[in-house]
């Protein structure tokens, strides 16, 4: 049984009286101890998808409108808001993108970690202490027992994402997400923090479900990647079939758009166009109007998901075969 | 943040030098004298003229301010020229009653005012954010004569729960039993303030819902309420307590209507009388005073938001 699996899962977006579709049909699995990286442009819905996983929709516009979530064999979309709240930062747990904005400025570094372990722990505050100690020390923060009465805004970029992997951590989580843990660090940084949490699933055996921008983050640090475009999975592989045998041209973009530090280039291969917005109708293929091998059926008939090898599913019409 | 208190209370002094001088150079400009006022119609000029000159009104301006001026400075705000009394203690009877009553007010205000607040913070859009929404619009545009008149009607003419008017000091007999004297005008005042505070309390609540560590708190698996208390009521207040300070300072000398309205001998109707009487020494020592406690709740806000804010320093 997969840790998390996800179905068919539709998300829609309240806007007036009617209801846009922002993310459809997204089916995923998570097994124990296995990492999981979803790849797109902003707006693809792909961090829509990791706050619906978490439950932390509720109070937004955006409504789960169809699909189903099993995490540990439960339904979640069956709990109650309180069921799915000790569940929250106890067996699942999540990190943000902005480090900058996603601690309590008025409330020390320690306070907001113990937090969480009181909450689903019911330790004392001196056991908590003890405990959020331990995971300044994990989570390499130099000096932890003078920072942990540090408030955030004493604490830089990279150090305020390692207290709140510390936080994330405090329960030993069965599932860490991480949206875009490293897009507003320091390229230096970057890595100490991927580095770091890569470790950390190794030592507990916790599952991480990845979500970033940059295929390249993605390919060092995950078992195995979803591609989203605009709501939808195009491409599901894992990690070492989707490089050697990449298929979706959006996939082969996203390769394009890193640049390489090992050789000068005058242009970074983008992939051209923007993301249409949600009101856009695209008819066809969504990605046809920025797609290099786009041909007449593109522009009429949607490609469903078809498997081009066994745990290898592509949403195009011309995979583009082994031509990396 | 001694340094930095003492600090404030040294630049305290050009501002209250110019506000002075401003004060005095206005009080000044308005027609009338105090001693025609203070002796009628029926008095003869010379009679006029002798009581100028006892009071000292008859040196040029210039050397009544410095004489002022230089009184002050010695703790000495000058005599009454309607009570003959001090200034200081004409202003102290005045002072006792404004300061209880916007004390029990800010009581009022703090009492509702914040729950309600937080409430249709919380429940944003529901029926009770909409009631009390509507309810806070009522009571702000309510004037508060017409309130205040409306409360005596109802709990001291027909329950006849409260007194209607008047003030004795706590010293007087009756002792803090008179504070009953304070609950229909204090709650008079405390209408349109705590509707404001609501609405206050309601727009930053919002604002800081929508930041990124109130995400984090939900996903750290907190109750509701907590995250609405610990996380964004706690946050919401830092830009809230400012207006809890100059609330405060605005009910202890600008409740002049409500004061009417209950007869209660406050700072606010004293001014008015006092200018009415070119009552010269008392306007210009209520002022005086009037100022100072601004700038000391000005004073009181800094460390307020100091103390609420980590990242404010003080230097």
């Amino acid at each position: 049984m997969a840790l998390l699996d996800i179905r068919d899962l539709d998300l829609s977006i309240a806007r007036g009286s009617e209801l846009l579709p922002v993310v459809q049909g997204v089916s995923l699995t998570v097994e124990e101890d296995e990492s999981l990286g979803i790849v797109g442009e902003s707006g693809c819905g792909k961090s829509l998808t990791a706050l619906a996983i978490m439950g932390l929709l509720e109070g937004s516009a955006v409504r789960i409108a169809g699909g189903s979530m099993h995490f540990q064999g439960q339904d979640l979309l069956a709990l109650s808001p309180g069921e799915r709240r000790r569940m929250m930062g106890d067996q699942m747990a999540m990190i943000f993108q902005e480090p900058m904005t996603s601690l309590n400025p008025v409330y020390r570094v320690g306070d907001q970690i113990m937090e969480a372990i009181i909450q689903h722990r019911g330790m004392s505050r001196k056991r908590a202490r003890e405990r959020a100690l331990d995971l300044l020390d994990l989570v390499r923060i130099p000096d932890p027992i003078r920072r942990i009465d540090s408030f955030p805004h004493q604490m830089s970029g990279g150090q305020r994402q390692r207290v709140m992997i510390a936080m994330a951590l405090a329960c030993d989580p069965k599932l860490l997400i991480a949206d875009e843990p490293t897009t507003a660090l320091d390229v230096t940084v970057q890595k100490d923090v991927l580095e770091l949490m890569l470790g950390l699933q190794r030592r507990t055996g916790m599952s991480i479900v990845l979500i970033s921008h940059d295929l390249g983050v993605i390919a060092e640090t995950c078992d195995k990647v979803a591609v989203m475009y605009r709501g939808r999975i195009v491409e599901q592989a894992s990690t070492s079939e989707l490089l050697s045998n990449m298929s979706h041209p959006y996939t082969l973009g996203l390769l394009g758009s890193i640049p390489a530090l090992d050789h000068d280039v005058e242009w970074l291969d983008a992939i051209p166009g923007r993301v249409p917005t949600l009101d856009e109708v695209v008819p066809g293929c969504a990605f046809h109007p920025r797609c290099f091998a786009a041909e007449g059926s593109c522009r009429t008939v949607d490609p469903v998901a078809a498997a081009i090898s066994p745990a290898h599913f592509v949403r195009c019409h011309f995979p583009q075969g082994s031509t990396t | 943040m001694l340094i930095y208190a003492l600090n404030r209370v040294l630049t305290l002094v050009p501002t209250l030098l110019a506000a002075s001088f401003l004060v005095f150079i206005f009080i000044h400009l308005i027609p009338g004298d105090p001693a025609s006022i203070l002796l009628g119609d029926t008095a003869t000029p010379e009679e006029v003229a002798e009581l100028s000159r006892e009071l000292g009104l008859d040196e040029p301006l210039w050397t009544q301010y410095v004489l002022w001026l230089g009184n002050v400075l010695q703790g000495d705000l000058g005599t009454s020229v309607f009570f003959r009394e001090p200034v200081l203690s004409v202003i102290a009877d005045g002072a006792e009653t404004s300061i209880l009553l916007a004390t029990m007010t800010m009581f009022w205000i703090v009492t509702f005012g914040v729950p309600i607040g937080i409430v249709s913070a919380t429940r944003h859009g529901s029926w009770i954010d909409q009631a009390t929404s509507g309810g806070a619009m009522l009571f702000a545009s309510v004037p508060t004569f017409w309130l205040g008149l409306y409360l005596i009607l109802i709990f001291s003419v027909g329950l006849g729960w409260f007194p209607s008017s008047g003030f004795p000091s706590l010293a007087d007999e009756g002792g803090a039993s008179n504070l009953r004297y304070l609950v229909l005008p204090s709650l008079t005042l405390a209408a349109p303030n705590a509707a404001l505070i609501i609405r206050l309390i309601r727009a930053s609540m919002l604002d800081v819902s929508r930041e990124d560590h109130v995400r984090t708190a939900r996903a750290k698996g907190l109750h509701p309420a907590r995250v609405a208390i610990k996380h964004i009521f706690r946050n919401a207040l830092i830009a809230v307590s400012a207006a809890f300070g100059f609330t405060f300072a605005a009910l202890v000398s600008e409740a002049v209507v409500t004061e009417t309205v209950f007869s209660l001998p406050g700072i606010g109707r004293l001014v008015v009388q006092s200018v009415l009487r070119r009552d010269y020494p008392v306007i210009q020592g209520v002022i005086l005073i009037i100022v100072v406690f601004y700038m000391a709740i000005n004073l009181l806000v800094d460390l307020a938001y100091a103390s609420l804010d980590p990242r404010v320093s003080l230097k």
